[in-house]
């Protein structure tokens, strides 16, 4: 197991898409006889909505495979089917963890494979939601200086041992609670000014700057280990977190998506622009804050514990776009499994492909960053 | 019950600048009403004032007796619908999404079968079912107005408000729209406000024709009592002629001469 066929699942997904968009045009086309207007329109909506969620059951599908493949590959290689009977075994019989093989997925490896997960699911739908809010597809979880803060905050505990609570937790919960000053911020300000996209974003650029200047300052006239550390933080990665860190984490994700999902259909609407969206009676500067709160405390929750993962945020929520279109409600899910995918993918790249450790973070970018592009070049449907 | 819409001493300012003052109009007959006046001349800042979009700097507008600054809005999209002028949309949805966003006042989360049939009668009544899967963006600006008219009218509200819903429309849509709008507001018993460039197509389909000019409401009236020669000339400084097609005064421009444009 230590290739994996990456190729036939492309081929075999794009034989889907294929397939699905004939089945499409097919539904289009049917003969409508006997039907008035309206219940042809109905029917083809209806058919249209079938076929997005079929994306969703492929993704998941998808999810899976990539899921069991990141726990039976490693240094230690378990047969994938042993993977999935031994988790199934363990979460829903509850078996007890006995064998190497049992401890290896169990222990060692089923945290990291969660917080890649996580990771990918939270920063998704954090950019999903930030890019329908902010009615601009470069946004994504960071754009408000997020990652700023969490790196500030990572780097006072790093260089300086400045921690808002002692203990093993200092340097997370440091750049938790500064990740979320940004945001916190802009809540401020909008009491004198309506929250609207450019100030977010203005404001989000001018404290970014700071903090980077107060960091590159720490990191000057600390010692070099420190520095390297603090390097090696920014760069994000999925190495250093166990079981301990995993409640703290999903249940701000779980929380986060929550959230996201019960305000998807405002998204929407804010995607028509403000005076739209109050006309539907959508108060959009309370919500824009709402929201940018919700992103911010999701992301916060994520960076604070991999350090600074880019990419994934900005573009889960494209890909997912040319594969299902705008409508949050949709969106806002398949963001999520193509964000968790993605971070599974790069992993396993790691894992399988490389014979050296790499931050995560790193790949996230050089491999996302070519594929987005092709998928960009190659889109048939403008969604933005 | 037809809704009544009020605005008394209704007056705004942009800081030094004050758009209009003194403002005092009454809406509770079903049938449509146009706004017309020069640019600039606050006819959109008039609409935002009665959903809240803008809170005016005097006097108040009432819904039902209601002022809607003390209405939510949500209170407010219940019977109030707008149609922007240009779509403003950034990620495109496709025409059928787009149009059952205008139900959100009215359901939750979830699309109930009842949304569904009305989203597709909107369609219906707009011409515009066959681009129902269509994407949003796809589409070009006259099928981007109709598809936003078909979502105020998938709103069911009881005052729906166009600004120039018109603008980008070929003379057959132009009075497609309008004359489909004048039947709506009859059939359904509600106020539709429609803020128009032409005067024609407004005179021939309107019941009623509002003109603002210089900081004031200059004339309120039948098509007959508003729209004429000199009303035009002193509003708009167009030398005009009057004529009657279908029953209604038709506008006749005549090139004034450089005088005119100085």
């Amino acid at each position: 197991m230590k290739k994996l066929h990456t190729s036939g699942i492309r081929r075999s997904l794009e034989q889907t898409n294929i397939r699905l968009h004939d089945m499409r045009h097919h539904a289009r086309e049917k003969n409508y006889e006997g039907m008035t207007e309206e219940e042809v329109t109905i029917a083809q909506y209806k058919a249209h909505r079938w076929s997005k969620l079929i994306f969703v059951f492929i993704l998941l599908a998808v999810f899976i495979i990539l899921a069991g493949a990141e726990l039976a590959v490693g240094d230690y290689d378990i047969d994938l089917w042993s993977v999935y009977s031994i988790l199934i075994d363990h979460i829903f019989l509850g078996k007890p963890i006995e064998t190497l093989e049992q401890t290896v997925v169990w222990e060692f490896r089923t945290p990291r494979v969660l917080t890649a997960i996580a990771v990918g699911i939270g920063l998704a739908m954090a950019g999903a939601g930030m890019q329908s809010m902010m009615k601009n597809p470069l946004a994504d979880p960071y754009t408000t200086g997020i990652s700023s803060g969490a790196a500030l905050g990572a780097t006072l505990a790093m260089t300086l041992g400045f921690t808002l609570i002692s203990g093993t937790y200092g340097t997370i919960i440091n750049a938790f609670v500064f990740a979320l000053i940004p945001s916190l911020f802009i809540i401020a300000l909008s009491k004198y000014r309506k929250p609207s996209p450019a100030m977010i974003i203005l404001s989000g650029i001018a404290l970014m700057y700071v903090f980077n200047a107060a960091q590159s300052y720490l990191m000057l006239v600390a010692d070099p280990n420190a520095t390297s550390a603090v390097y090696a933080w920014t760069v994000g990665s999925i190495d250093g977190t166990d079981w301990g860190d995993m409640p703290f984490m999903w249940a701000v994700v779980i929380l986060g998506a929550i959230i996201m999902m019960y305000l998807s259909r405002i998204l929407n609407a804010m995607n028509s622009g403000d005076s739209y969206a109050k006309s539907l009676g959508i108060n959009t500067d309370r919500t824009r804050v709402i929201i940018l709160l919700s992103v911010s405390i999701l992301a916060a929750g994520i960076v604070s514990f991999t350090g600074i993962i880019g990419f994934v945020g900005l573009v889960a929520p494209h890909i997912a776009r040319i594969l299902i279109g705008a409508d949050n409600r949709i969106l806002i899910p398949l963001s999520a499994l193509v964000g968790a995918c993605l971070m599974m993918v790069a992993d396993l790249f790691i894992q399988a492909v490389l014979s050296f450790s790499m931050p995560v973070g790193l790949i996230t970018s050089l491999i996302g960053g070519p594929i987005f592009m092709i998928m960009i070049i190659r889109q048939k449907n403008e969604v933005w | 019950m037809v809704v009544e819409i009020k605005a008394t001493d209704l007056g705004v300012s942009y800081g030094e600048f004050r758009v209009w003052q003194g403002i005092n109009l009454k809406f509770d007959e079903p049938g449509l009403i146009s706004i017309l006046g020069p640019n600039g001349v606050g006819k959109s800042t008039f609409m935002y004032c009665i959903n809240k979009i803008l809170i005016p700097t005097e006097g108040n507008v009432t819904i039902d007796g209601t002022d809607v600054n003390d209405l939510s809005f949500k209170d407010i999209a219940l019977k109030v619908a707008y149609v922007p002028q240009a779509s403003n949309e950034t990620f495109a949805m496709t025409v059928m999404d787009t149009v059952l966003m205008g139900r959100y006042p009215h359901s939750g989360f979830n699309t109930s079968a009842e949304d569904l049939q009305i989203a597709a009668e909107c369609l219906k009544i707009m011409k515009i079912s066959h681009l129902a899967m269509r994407n949003f963006n796809e589409l070009s600006a006259g099928q981007h107005q109709k598809v936003m008219i078909a979502r105020g009218l998938a709103q069911q509200p009881d005052l729906l408000m166009l600004d120039e819903p018109t603008s980008n429309l070929d003379v057959y849509n132009q009075m497609h729209v309008m004359r489909m709008l004048s039947k709506v507001a009859k059939e359904r018993g509600i106020v539709i406000l429609t803020i128009c460039h032409d005067l024609n197509v407004a005179s021939k389909y309107s019941d009623r024709v509002v003109i603002f000019s210089k900081g004031e409401v200059y004339c309120d009236g039948t098509p007959q009592e508003a729209i004429t020669a000199e009303n035009i000339t002193k509003v708009y400084g167009v030398k005009a002629g009057i004529t009657e097609v279908d029953g209604r005064p038709y506008v006749l421009f005549y090139d004034g001469g450089d005088e005119q444009f100085q």
